[in-house]
């Protein structure tokens, strides 16, 4: 076979299989909409609030319910140590629950 | 146009056949170029399906968590707390939740301890999640003893466990009845771990949590909102070790592009040099050359997103188990539902091959418009 045309096929080949994973895609959708919705159902029943990704530590564990001193609890100059705490950042609204205890003073003379 | 397609097709075997004199590079450059598609395409996947499921799975979520806090940590709510909320317009209902944790000594496992006030559980029973069915080798039927933190044996038989399809969420969950729970932790009587709060209009959410926090200033709510924006970030490129394997991935692609882009090899130049001193036109040896840079990152990016597809939706993303498991004993079984981010997907594919075809015409133009004698002299 001329070579060029084996690599039109190998690419037309690949093309195709690139086209339908998104079919694949869709289909999967549709096939896990129940589990989804018994998943989220569970959710609600339960009143859970986190995924269960990260099992190491309290504030992995649940993110969004964790206090910002959670990761640096063990000691006084504690460093945060767990491998998930560098895949999972600290909510971005974590702060705001903090902000009415913070007070600004006036500038030394 | 026929005369056109087929001077396309000859000038794809020339640049075949001048590829496959140097094989092993090619074959080389090939196998890199898609295994970093690969790695990109899997990790965006990955986080847009985790991201898209986990806003679906969470939106069911207490409007508001209600969380007391005692020199900036969580504390337990006393009793009477939750009657200091008093009447609230628009709250529907009011009640406290008793979760938390405990460390099993046996498997160095974490658990989360779940009292649900709207499911049946019998005293001395528990229903378990997945995850503690596989590495306790639980099963219905089976009893299970637990240390307390004071030091008592508690035993329990396992009424049920958990459908393994919700084990993104339940993976790690012992749920059990409240009596048994206080009994477990020593939680003292009217005490709750926090407060879930039901309001009715989403639109006054925000001014409740307001209203929260002056009647009960040592407060901290947490709005469903903030749970969902919590997980709409989660492996965001912007932060932690995604940012890193952007960085790299970056790295990678500008060394390939500069490698191509900073000049011919000899034998390159010596080959550019004889076609145009066999007649060939500058715009054919820009044109085979075009070719060359199309075939290898095309099929390199086809390639590298159909095997992180298959990775990702029906491999169970197997080769980031390790990295997202870190130090944990249980790690969820999920199968994720593919939602794709076309546009995720459209940078990627102008990312890579673009670029990469681009740099492979820049040292070439110069070699193309020079006099062959004086190219082939080198």
């Amino acid at each position: 076979m001329r070579p060029a045309n084996l690599a039109l096929i190998v690419l037309a080949c690949a093309s195709g299989g690139f086209g339908l994973t998104f079919a694949d895609a869709a289909r999967l959708r549709m096939a896990n909409v129940a589990t989804i919705d018994a998943t989220a159902a569970l959710v609600e029943r339960l009143g859970l609030t986190d995924l269960a990704l990260f099992t190491e530590a309290r504030y992995t564990r649940h993110p969004t319910q964790a206090d910002l001193q959670s990761a640096f609890q063990d000691h006084p100059v504690a460093l945060e140590h767990f491998p998930s705490g560098s895949l999972l950042p600290p909510p971005a609204g974590i702060l705001k629950a903090y902000e009415h205890l913070d007070r600004k003073t006036a500038s030394p003379d | 146009m026929n005369t056109w397609i087929e001077k396309q097709l000859h000038l794809i075997d020339f640049t075949l056949a001048a590829l496959a004199r140097r094989r092993g590079k090619n074959l080389g450059l090939l196998f890199i170029y898609t295994l970093l598609v690969f790695v990109l395409a899997s990790v965006a996947l990955f986080s847009h399906a985790l991201r898209t499921e986990a806003q679906r799975v969470l939106a069911g979520t207490p409007e508001i968590v209600l969380q007391r806090l005692v020199a900036g940590r969580h504390d337990l709510i006393p009793p009477g707390y939750i009657d200091k909320i008093g009447l609230l317009r628009g709250v529907l209902k009011k009640e406290g939740r008793l979760w938390g944790y405990y460390y099993d000594s046996v498997v160095k496992a974490n658990y989360t301890f779940m009292a649900p006030r709207d499911m049946q559980i019998a005293r001395g029973e528990i229903i378990v999640g997945p995850a503690l069915e596989r590495s306790r080798g639980l099963a219905t039927g089976n009893g299970i003893s637990f240390r307390s933190y004071s030091g008592e044996l508690h035993t329990f038989i396992v009424a049920d466990v958990l459908p393994q399809s919700s084990e993104l969420v339940s993976a790690d969950l012992v749920l059990m009845h409240e009596e048994d729970f206080r009994a477990f932790f020593k939680y003292p009587d009217g005490h709750y771990t926090d407060v879930a709060l039901s309001v009715a209009n989403p639109q006054e959410i925000r001014n409740v949590a307001l209203k929260l926090m002056e009647r009960l200033p040592d407060s901290r709510p947490i709005l469903r909102d903030e749970v969902l924006r919590t997980y709409a970030s989660i492996f965001d490129w912007r932060e932690g070790i995604m940012l890193a394997l952007l960085s790299a991935a970056i790295l990678a692609f500008g060394i390939f592009a500069w490698e191509k882009a900073a000049g011919l090899s000899a034998e390159e130049k010596r080959e550019i040099g004889i076609l145009k001193a066999i007649g060939w036109e500058t715009g054919d040896v820009i044109k085979m050359k075009f070719w060359e840079g199309l075939l290898i990152s095309l099929t390199a990016f086809l390639l590298g997103y159909i095997a992180a597809y298959l990775h990702v939706f029906h491999l169970d993303s197997i080769l980031f188990e390790p990295v997202l498991k870190g130090w944990s004993v249980l790690y969820p079984r999920f199968s994720l539902t593919p939602h794709i981010d076309g546009l995720q997907v459209a940078t990627l594919f102008f990312f890579t091959v673009l670029p990469y075809t681009a740099a492979v015409l820049v040292p070439i133009w110069r070699a193309a418009t020079t006099d062959p004698d004086t190219v082939m002299r080198g």
